[in-house]
């Protein structure tokens, strides 16, 4: 009787829903150069794919991040109030835009591995079968690979623009699920990639379900997925719901996961040391921004009047994760693995401005998502370099002298250690700076002194570093830095110039930040 | 939080069965293994033989498997669209277009690299 009745109840007030297409165009521009590198795939000669898909993945970038420009102002409600459009959201859009543009160009990079790119040339063959002999040694390369960056950026794009929960469970998926597969296609170690790419695929659609399963709860707190309704039931009724505290702790745990937050940390070692390098430098930088754009909006526009509620609970995962990322990465002795522990402990910083709840953390939050962002496409390309006989020499005894024998990318790697330790002169200084002194202004000191403690332990770890590189002995066999194509030296260059300008002139960025303003509600 | 009282009887009262059921199996049943019961379980046909050391991992199940969930979900998403056809008018017709459309694209896709025949 009551589905009958709630079924005319909605049919009487069926309108149908308003999509500004122009609004949307960033994410429209690249889900479409997706679809026809699918195509490029299906009818292309063999020879002609990687240039038209080079072709498509920089020109939508490239075009995508224009419309994102051309939008600045805009702050409005699209799609029956599916998508918010404001400020924060499309600076944290043109920050997705700019940061894969530069992992594209590292996974564009051939130069590096003499057997091809990064990627396996058929990710299907067994792992030293005879098939995928036959596969890499007639210098077939994965052109796959594009459309599916394409499909991850889409999702990216959305994340934080996504203003109903529904469609922020989408963009979720839509982000994620290339990226597993990304993950599974590395060239050289299949067996770890396919490790890891399994793993993250395990653990990412368990903490899905999570999401999911809070999503429903809230629904059924609220009766609506829209933001701004949540916001309005939980307003409308003070006092604690066990619907309500279940439904935050679930979706919390859902985008926890993806910014490998402690408890939900652990897929990061294995995925970031068993991924192609490219695709690590892109997932760690450009997941971590989109993810956390979601994570500001969530807790900023549904939560916000739960604020005394989740505040506690976020403490807990704020200390746990930046502890455990920073000493943990003390014992690494693979540099992948240790600058994976490091951007865990990193993401815990950044997490003082979602518990800041304030303009300032919001800023804070975005400006140090960029200056890591950036920091760590450059890291992971450095690594990408350091080679011997078997692929990337990623065992952090290599890495000893290389100061000897390539005083340049020992000295930009240094650049790029200093940022996440947060020297001053390098982003990562005025990103820590800012979101501590947010964190301070919203009245949480304790765990702005334990993070200070735990920068402490990070900058001891980056600082072993730099002084194994330019202090100590090189190895009886030193691996080679390889010389690489314009793709990865721009990439390069690219990343220590934000890091520096950053450090050195943060006011233009900061400025646009503030005229960002805050999220629409 | 008593509409959902209803629910959480259910579900106490599968979680009883499921234990109860499994633990009394695991006491009463009796027990005689051969080399068909240690197999592997693949809907009753011999498991897929995988060569050591070389060959191609056997992956047509998965992708005939993979191919029906694509199509399957597709009709899934035209069942709305079908019910509430005349509210949605035009604006839902273009929209499911551009859906089948995108779905179209996967099938050339699967049709041009082969999917389709089994060997």
């Amino acid at each position: 009787m009551s589905g009958v009745l709630s079924a005319s109840v909605v049919a009487d007030t069926f309108t149908l829903p308003t999509i500004d297409y122009g609004a949307l165009a960033p994410v429209l521009i690249v889900a479409a150069a997706a679809v026809i590198g699918v195509l490029v795939e299906a009818f292309a000669p063999r020879g002609a794919r990687r240039p038209l898909q080079l072709v498509l993945v920089f020109g939508s970038l490239i075009a995508a991040f224009v419309a994102v420009v051309m939008h600045a102002g805009i702050r409005q409600l699209d799609g029956g109030g599916a998508v918010a459009i404001d400020g924060p959201g499309l600076v944290l859009q043109g920050a997705v835009l700019l940061i894969s543009i530069v992992g594209a160009m590292l996974m564009a990079e051939r130069m590096v591995d003499p057997a091809g790119d990064a990627f396996a040339a058929r990710a299907s063959t067994l792992p030293g079968s005879e098939d995928e002999r036959q596969f890499s040694s007639r210098g077939f390369l994965q052109t796959e690979i594009w459309p599916l960056m394409l499909f991850a950026v889409t999702g990216m794009l959305l994340f934080p623009i996504a203003n109903d929960l529904l469609l922020l469970f989408v963009a979720l998926e839509v982000m994620s699920l290339p990226l597993y597969l990304l993950v599974g296609m590395a060239r050289r170690r299949r067996l770890l990639s396919q490790e890891a790419a399994l793993k993250y695929f395990i653990l990412g659609s368990f903490s899905s379900a999570f999401f999911l399963f809070g999503s429903a709860l809230l629904y059924g707190y609220s009766g609506s997925i829209k933001f701004g309704k949540i916001a309005e039931a939980i307003a409308g009724n003070p006092g604690q719901n066990m619907l309500i505290l279940v439904g935050v702790g679930m979706v919390a745990v859902g985008l926890l996961f993806k910014i490998g937050a402690a408890p939900f940390h652990q897929w990061t070692p294995d995925v970031y040391q068993g991924a192609p390098t490219p695709v690590t430098a892109f997932m760690a930088a450009a997941v971590k921004v989109a993810a956390f754009g979601a994570i500001l909006r969530v807790f900023y526009v549904i939560f916000g009047g739960l604020r005394w509620d989740w505040q506690p609970m976020l403490w807990v995962i704020a200390i746990l994760t930046m502890l455990i990322g920073a000493i943990v990465a003390v014992t690494q002795t693979d540099v992948k693995r240790m600058l994976a522990y490091s951007s865990i402990a990193q993401a815990g910083f950044i997490l003082l401005g979602v518990i800041a709840a304030n303009p300032a953390g919001l800023r804070g939050a975005i400006f140090y998502l960029v200056a890591y962002a950036f920091t760590t496409l450059g890291t992971f390309a450095v690594v990408t370099l350091v080679r011997d006989s078997t692929g990337e020499a990623t065992h952090l005894s290599k890495w000893a002298g290389l100061a000897k024998t390539s005083p340049l990318t020992a000295t930009v790697f240094a650049i790029f250690l200093l940022s996440l330790a947060g020297i001053p002169l390098t982003s990562g200084f005025i990103g820590k700076f800012a979101v501590f002194t947010a964190a301070i202004e919203a009245g949480a000191m304790p765990l702005v002194i334990v993070a200070l403690f735990a920068s402490l332990i990070a900058a001891f770890v980056y600082g072993r570093v730099i002084v194994l590189m330019f202090f100590a002995d090189p190895p009886a066999d030193p691996p080679a830095v390889v010389v690489p194509s314009a793709f990865t030296t721009l990439a390069i260059a690219i990343s220590v110039a934000v890091t520096v300008v950053l450090g050195i002139i943060p006011q233009p960025f900061l400025t646009l930040l503030e005229q960002a303003g805050v999220f629409i509600r | 939080m008593n509409v959902y009282a209803p629910i959480l009887v259910l579900l106490a009262l599968g979680a009883a069965f499921a234990i109860f059921s499994v633990t009394l199996t695991s006491f009463t049943g009796p027990k005689r293994y051969n080399r068909a019961k240690r197999d592997a379980y693949e809907c009753g046909i011999d498991p897929t033989p995988q060569p050591v050391g070389g060959g191609h991992f056997p992956v047509k199940y998965y992708l005939t498997a993979m191919l029906f969930i694509v199509f399957d979900i597709e009709i899934v998403f035209l069942y709305p669209w079908a019910v509430a056809f005349d509210k949605l008018a035009l604006f839902g017709l273009i929209e499911m277009l551009i859906f089948i459309g995108t779905v179209l694209v996967v099938y050339a896709y699967v049709w041009r690299r082969r999917g389709l025949e089994w060997e």
